[in-house]
């Protein structure tokens, strides 16, 4: 149960916990390091306050089993790391298609292929943004603490059911095996409405005009749902203008809803000459530096740190490359992120990458080395 | 006849017809034979949900007015179970091709078949991958023919309902497209059991199985289908020499075992809303 004092945990814990907090009742999912602890921790819950856990026979079927749930009016999550979510990604696709809200959490460790389990990276960045085939829209949160991760996945569960979009929470193993403290809301008044079958008579599931909320089978309501192109009631489509329609409209809800979707946040100097981009644990030794060097020194640096990878944070990137002479952008890989940086800048700012690939963190002394350097 | 078009009225979107399936293909039969199984367990239409995999057969789904659910390719009983233990009120049919169910999904089958989940698995084997144009899928007999293996596949089949049997599924039927009253009671019988339960139903494929191993038309390959099929019934005490070459149809195995969803919302102390019949 929530409790109101602070108390010590892992952010796997805290992913679970904001994950019941904020209405999650159905959890499948396939042991895998350094995941497996938001596994445990549902399967230790949800059977207290009749949730269902269930520990599928392996990742897709997983994944596949948490968007039947969803389609049953349940709120649900699903957690594992690289080559777990290498597996799920068709059926992660299937869910954008068919627009199925559920949040699958990705607890990175070191890559490519089985890699080192035990190691943080950051090397799935872009999987997220397109492990999955064809053009689709996705919502990636990549949290920097263990409450953060509370509260984001808090969030995602939310926003998902808002926008019938499944949502993935990247988080690194540091963050995902880190102890920190965390104060738990008592009453969690984050949470949305609960699904319902009250809805107007003429209620379709993909309606032409717009999102609407997803009726849960078994209330009379017949409509199919398929990774087909669809028409409004769910039926297949090739016609061209139907597909085209159909598409834009998955693409369409992320862009009207951007400002909720789109997380970031920025400390330091206003009118800074060196920014540092990063997200996830990276965050950690990023403000490590900014803070003695702007609060200390008063120095003109910032960090901004994206919560948000995707929809990557377009306007907030922008704004910086205004001001700023230098963009740091450090990565625990061999440069994810800095591409789309890049591409916002357009030029107006020097973009510097930092990248580590060795199963180590980022260390401040690596950061502040670098912006030293420029600020000189 | 004035129920058959109730039926259809009622649980055809006749709207989405006429459908995709090829002259001489079984799985309008099958689908209708399913339909009448619906009818004839009594329940509620709200409370009936059809999953599907991918394939030819898996488009029944798109048909049936339900609440229909056409996942993706081999995944069906997976997405099932899922729905399942969110909502374990509903009852739902699972419709599957033979390499849909057995090829890609063979590790959903036979865990599904495990924990014995009350899911109702209609597989449509026509031994072989239609919609992709008849490739040779792990129920094609050995010796057949298809495009990815034209000198005959080496493969042995999976003797599909000893598979289920082996892994723990509590009800197997076999029924076939040529026998349809046959078959739509199969279905009824595995819609009310409680647990997995299988009925495999062979069905024709005249245009990507039957032409390229030379088994004759449409009407010759339902005859054969008919011809060649026994009963457990009328096998019963039977020489094995006497049944070489025929296929045994009928409920091959029934047992009851524990429920999977059951157990697990008996052990958190939750009750199951009780629907309609079943």
């Amino acid at each position: 149960m929530p409790e109101t004092k602070p108390v010590l945990m892992q952010g796997n814990e805290a992913c679970a916990e904001g994950a019941i907090s904020a209405g999650v009742r159905f959890y499948a999912g396939y042991p895998i390091t350094p995941s497996t602890e938001v596994a445990e921790r549902m399967a230790v819950k949800l059977p207290d306050i009749g949730g269902v856990f269930i520990q599928m026979e392996d990742e897709i079927a997983s994944m596949a089993a948490v968007i039947g749930a969803s389609i049953g009016g349940m709120r649900t999550l699903t957690a594992t790391s690289g080559p777990g979510f290498s597996l799920k990604q068709e059926n992660i696709g299937y869910a954008i298609m068919a627009e199925i809200p559920c949040v699958i959490v990705n607890v990175q460790r070191m890559g490519p292929s089985t890699g080192v389990p035990t190691a943080p990276s950051q090397g799935d960045v872009m999987q997220a943004r397109w492990g999955t085939h064809g053009d689709h829209p996705v919502i990636v949160f990549s949290p920097a603490s263990v409450y953060e991760t509370y509260y984001l996945t808090v969030a995602a569960v939310n926003l998902s059911q808002k926008l019938r979009q499944p949502i993935i929470l990247l988080l690194d193993e540091v963050i995902g095996h880190m102890r920190e403290k965390v104060t738990i809301p008592k009453d969690s008044k984050l949470m949305v409405e609960k699904a319902s079958d009250k809805v107007p008579a003429d209620w379709k599931p993909y309606d032409d005009k717009g999102l609407t909320p997803l009726v849960p089978f078994g209330f009379g309501h017949y409509y199919h749902v398929t990774g087909l192109f669809h028409d409004q009631y769910g039926f297949p489509t090739g016609d061209p203008q139907q597909v085209e329609r159909s598409l834009d409209r998955i693409h369409e809800k992320l862009k009207k809803y951007r400002d909720e979707v789109v997380l970031t946040n920025y400390i330091g100097h206003k009118e800074p000459r060196v920014v540092i981009v990063t997200y996830g644990c990276t965050v950690r030794s990023a403000r490590a530096v900014v803070k003695k060097a702007y609060w200390n020194n008063r120095q003109p640096v910032g960090l901004l740190s994206l919560q948000t990878l995707w929809p990557f944070p377009d306007k907030e990137v922008q704004e910086i490359a205004k001001k700023a002479d230098v963009v740091i952008v450090p990565e625990m890989n061999m440069g994810q992120i800095i591409g789309e940086v890049e591409r916002q800048v357009k030029g107006e700012a020097e973009v510097i990458p930092l990248n580590r690939y060795d199963g180590e963190m980022i260390s401040p002394e690596q950061i502040s080395d670098i912006m030293g350097r420029w600020l000189s | 006849m004035a129920i058959i078009e109730q039926l259809t009225q009622d649980f055809l979107r006749t709207k989405k017809l006429p459908h995709i399936w090829c002259p001489g293909c079984g799985n309008g039969i099958v689908t209708a034979a399913l339909v009448r199984a619906i009818e004839r367990a009594d329940y509620d239409q709200r409370d009936v949900v059809i999953v599907s995999g991918i394939g030819c057969s898996s488009r029944a789904a798109g048909y049936l007015n339900f609440n229909t659910l056409h996942t993706t390719h081999g995944r069906a009983l997976a997405f099932a179970t899922g729905l399942k233990m969110a909502r374990p009120e509903l009852k739902l049919f699972v419709i599957m091709g033979d390499g849909d169910c057995s090829a890609i999904g063979g590790n959903h089958f036979i865990h599904s078949a495990r924990r014995n989940i009350d899911l109702n698995a209609i597989v449509v084997n026509n031994h072989i991958y239609g919609m992709t144009g008849g490739q040779h899928s792990p129920l094609t007999p050995i010796g057949k023919k298809a495009t990815t293996a034209p000198r005959g596949t080496l493969e042995r089949e999976f003797n599909l309902l000893e598979l289920a049997r082996g892994a723990g599924a509590t009800f197997g039927a076999r029924g076939n497209a040529a026998q349809p009253r046959q078959l739509e009671q199969l279905i009824t019988r595995g819609a009310k059991h409680k647990g997995f339960s299988i009925v495999e139903a062979l069905s024709p494929c005249p245009i990507a199985y039957g032409r390229r191993n030379k088994l004759g038309g449409p009407v010759d390959m339902m005859k054969d289908l008919k011809e060649n099929s026994i009963s457990t019934e009328r096998a019963a005490g039977k020489e094995d020499s006497e049944l070489e070459g025929k296929t045994i149809t009928g409920v091959i195995f029934n047992y009851e075992e524990p429920e999977y969803a059951a157990e697990y919302y008996h052990s958190i102390g939750k009750e199951i809303p009780v629907k309609s019949s079943g």
